[in-house]
């Protein structure tokens, strides 16, 4: 692991209150020091978190936020304990690590094992701080230029709210196995919402990207696409009528449009609903659960993404995890905990929003390939069907296999042609029947913008996903046209 | 930091940012303690200690404002954090708008809501309570065949929200839940579903036992679900969705939509929005409510009750100080939001619901969130039952429920007896006619 790191992450977390490498060792014993202990660690985090928001052409608002802390577990088989404590001083971290250990009768003292820290993990982003980076004069600059962008494209344009945000995060994570592995993660997103009027009509249209880089990645060009993206998604939307309801074919865009694969197949995937057996894709691993246009992976190692992390919340390296290749179930997301209960490799999916929640498996780009069609081939082999471009959120019932996935901006195909758009709608579907259903996959993937943010148990974390444009010969529109 | 010196710790902010030529300022500061106990498979999954505490500043300078939060609540980290706001609203706009709220609005009249109630039990006693939920689901049905597990939950905070005007409030708050997840199979499929139980006073918990009985019962009524073809169909709400349409309505009708022009339900106060027997009011001062206060998040003096919608029209937005001025009216304060919002009924059981409706949808789970609060345009993922004859036919599920937002609320036909008492909306089952469904 880059040096660097490791000096950033002990200044920054061990030096203020003075804990040493022994202090850990201390407090490494007191979580293994119980019968059968599985696995512990410790995940020292401190987070600075800056945002500015604007509306009626000012910016309004500003906050800043500072958290820190450590987060204590102890696995013994299926049982997990977990405490943390705000307060960095050995004292504070003893008395949490105190409630930990209770999980179990005391064991035999555990063999005090050599602290090891990964080497050739290569950092997929730079160890800026974000918020450090910019003088808050010029990032209030970025949201007014933002506004102007909005309201200088089109006189519809009625309110701009743009929204700036930046995330600096330093982790150092102490493990049983005795590894010590920090990271520095970097993390900046700008949004832009409008509305426009058009004889008494309102409509919405919102864009915005970003990832784990400086507030330099928002120069002009990418402030006045995303203001125009936004202005012209809603323009599109005054225009639309209303959506059609039932079962049709549908044809998604390239790029956001793969939450389709977060909701229909991406959380179904997770090791932790496998190993229980809860999942609509439990016990099918090499089974066809897709068509076999459809090779999907979950990548954390793409520099710079939104969903990527050089190493993930329990110190494993993140990889680039087929989880469908051709149509055939190869695999899951793992964390430490599940993986090692199914006798699997972890794959370096654990990930948790901070030192005060469970580290559990998730996502982190999630992709598929690409396939061979030219995307206007694949609009004009659609007789009657819908053509959708973007979305706002999705869910899924992971047992039933149950998702859905609502529309933003989307057109009717008739004859093979993109004709009026269409209201939103929900579109719902079965994942392992939908996604055997895609027909076609078009050559143009795409990763998307950068904005993606992945609730499960109450713990979110910022995600991605992508995917070619793509032909389904069966899902459920729900419109309101039948 | 003990709950005696969070008031303290108040004050020393609100001087800190005087001595900072600050004109204005507001804090708000939580500790909070609890646990969460899961059991699966019979056996202890997790055991989860929390420890919270939170300081939040916001400030108001020249009518320009900033704001800045920490867990560190010593001096010098309440004096950073401090700094901190003081140098956000060094960059932000001025809006005359911003500033705290009237000083003559200030509740003066401490009131004791009964939010706090302490729950002695111990880990063992709270795992032997999850135990007990999750056996009693897994023991209800053969069809029962797997577990997401039961789970216990309590937690208890301390709350001091003080501003410059002089104002100081100190408050305990407790809220405790047992909540039951299981799996059912028949050969064709899983299904899952859940309930839970949550209220301020632990005594008041349904038993583990029914809870888990009812997670059980509502999972095996889903099995052998299908899809049904797309129609156009009276839809019925059941209590535990209904309170999301009461949402949609109460989000539309926020100061901030409003002043954007961001909502379905700009220029509508005074107008009919829902039919005539309805009444949508909050209770602010509900013993033991889920969101109840004497005060709004910015020490204005709440109501003891006021109607948001009465007779069907809606009577004003939901409105804190900035956004009040904003539109120039007066705030209601609702700075945080609605406390404890209760709807009328109709009079009918569920039973009768079913009845009158004849043939339609029950609603019981909704999913995704695809609402345009901007034109009202509503389309959901749903599951639940078709009904016949008033009867229950099969479950139904992989289907949408669409309408417009504004149709919708024009289009109820009644509202049950049948209160869920589980979150701050008391509200019944909900029948709207004419609804678009999506399927097959």
């Amino acid at each position: 692991m880059n040096q660097q790191h490791l000096t950033i992450a002990q200044a920054t977390l061990l030096e203020p209150t003075g804990l040493s490498a022994e202090h850990l060792n201390q407090l490494m014993q007191k979580l293994t020091n119980v019968n059968g202990s599985d696995f512990a660690d410790l995940y020292f985090q401190y987070s600075k978190n800056e945002s500015w928001s604007l509306d009626e052409g000012q910016v309004k608002t500003g906050s800043f936020n500072i958290d820190q802390g450590v987060g204590l577990r102890s696995i013994v088989g299926e049982k997990t304990a977990f405490a943390y404590s705000e307060d960095l001083n050995l004292s504070a971290i003893l008395t949490a690590a105190d409630v930990v250990s209770a999980i179990g009768r005391q064991g035999q003292d555990v063999q005090a094992k050599n602290i090891w820290r990964p080497q050739g993990i290569k950092p997929l982003y730079s160890e800026l701080d974000p918020i450090a980076s910019l003088d808050d004069a010029s990032k209030v600059a970025i949201l007014e230029q933002a506004d102007r962008a909005a309201r200088d494209s089109d006189p519809r344009v009625k309110e701009v709210m743009a929204s700036l945000s930046g995330v600096y995060e330093v982790v150092l994570i102490v493990t049983s196995d005795g590894r010590q592995v920090p990271d520095v993660r970097p993390l900046v997103r700008l949004s832009v919402s409008v509305i426009v009027e058009q004889n008494g009509k309102r409509e919405r249209g919102s864009s915005g990207g970003g990832g784990r880089f400086g507030f330099d990645y928002f120069d002009s060009s990418m402030i006045e696409h995303y203001s125009n993206e936004a202005v012209r998604q809603a323009l599109v939307n005054l225009e639309a009528v209303d959506s059609p309801a039932g079962t049709m074919e549908v044809v998604l865009g390239n790029g956001w449009p793969g939450i389709l694969l977060h909701e229909a197949v991406g959380h179904g995937l997770e090791g932790d609903f496998n190993r229980k057996g809860t999942s609509a894709f439990s016990g099918r691993i090499g089974e066809k659960v897709a068509s076999e246009l459809c090779t999907i992976v979950d990548d954390g190692t793409i520099a710079d993404r939104r969903g990527s992390l050089s190493v993930d919340d329990e110190g494993n390296q993140t990889q680039n995890t087929v989880l469908i290749e051709k149509g055939i179930l190869k695999g899951y997301m793992q964390d430490e905990h599940n993986a090692r209960l199914m006798g699997m490799n972890v794959t370096g999916n654990g990930r948790r929003e901070s030192f005060a929640h469970l580290p559990m498996p998730r996502m982190t780009n999630t992709y598929m390939h690409a396939g061979e069609h030219d995307p206007e081939e694949i609009i004009k082999s659609v007789k009657k069907g819908l053509y959708a471009v973007n979305f706002g959120g999705g869910q899924v019932d992971i047992t039933s296999g149950k998702f859905v996935f609502s529309s933003s901006e989307a057109y009717l195909i008739e004859d093979g042609k993109i004709t009026a758009p269409v209201k939103g709608a929900t579109l719902i579907g079965n994942g392992p029947e939908a996604m055997q259903t895609i027909s076609m996959v078009g050559n143009d993937m795409s990763l998307d913008p950068g904005v993606g943010v992945c609730g499960k148990d109450g713990q979110s974390v910022p995600v991605g996903v992508g995917q070619p444009t793509l032909k389904m010969d069966a899902l459920t529109v729900g419109g309101v046209q039948l | 930091m003990s709950e005696l010196n969070l008031a303290k710790a108040a004050e020393f902010a609100i001087d800190y940012a005087k001595k900072k030529g600050i004109d204005q300022s507001e804090v708000s500061l939580h500790l909070g303690t609890g646990i969460s106990i899961a059991a699966r498979q019979q056996e202890l999954e997790t055991v989860e200690k929390h420890n919270d505490a939170q300081f939040v500043i916001s400030l108001y300078k020249d009518h320009k404002t900033g704001s800045a939060s920490s867990a560190d609540m010593s001096e010098q980290g309440i004096r950073n954090t401090v700094d901190a706001a003081i140098s956000i609203a060094t960059y932000t706009g001025a809006d005359p708008c911003f500033g705290l709220a009237d000083a003559d609005r200030m509740a003066t009249q401490k009131k004791d809501l009964e939010l706090y109630h302490a729950w002695n039990a111990d880990e063992a006693e709270m795992l032997g309570i999850a135990m007990r939920c999750e056996q009693a689901a897994l023991e209800s049905s053969d069809l029962i065949t797997n577990s997401e597990g039961a789970s216990v939950n309590s937690y208890s905070g301390s709350d001091v929200y003080a501003n410059s005007h002089g104002f100081l409030s100190q408050s305990r708050a407790s809220q405790h839940s047992i909540s039951c997840s299981v799996i059912g199979s028949n050969g064709d499929g899983m299904q899952r579903d859940y309930w839970y139980h949550s209220s301020r006073n632990a005594a008041t918990l349904d038993s583990p036992e029914e809870i888990g009985l009812v997670a059980a019962k509502r999972t095996v009524a889903r099995l052998g679900s299908r899809q049904i073809p797309s129609c156009q169909a009276t839809v019925m709400y059941d209590s535990a969705t209904a309170k999301s349409l009461i949402s949609h309505l109460i989000g539309a009708i926020k100061g901030g939509a409003i002043y954007k022009k961001a909502s379905f339900m700009l220029d509508k106060v005074g107008q009919e929005v829902v039919p005539g027997f309805m009444t949508i009011a909050e209770n602010p001062h509900k013993l033991g409510g889920f969101n109840s206060a004497w005060h709004d998040g910015e020490g204005v003096v709440t109501p003891d009750y006021r109607a948001i919608v009465d007779g069907g029209r809606l009577q004003s937005y939901i409105l804190g100080s900035y956004t009040a001025r904003k539109l120039g009216l007066e705030s209601t304060a609702n700075a945080g939001g609605v406390r404890n919002l209760s709807v009328s009924n109709t009079g009918q059981t569920t039973e009768q619901l079913l009845s009158d409706m004849g043939t339609g949808l029950l609603v019981t789970e909704l999913i995704g969130s695809g609402i345009n609060m901007v034109t009202g345009d509503y389309s959901r993922g749903a599951a639940g039952f078709w009904v016949e004859n008033g009867e229950i036919q099969y479950p139904v599920e992989e289907i949408t429920v669409a309408g417009n937002l504004i149709d919708m609320y024009r289009n109820i036909v009644a509202i049950g007896d049948d209160y869920d008492n589980r979150s701050s909306t008391e509200c019944g089952s909900i029948v709207i006619e004419n609804m678009t469904i999506a399927g097959s």
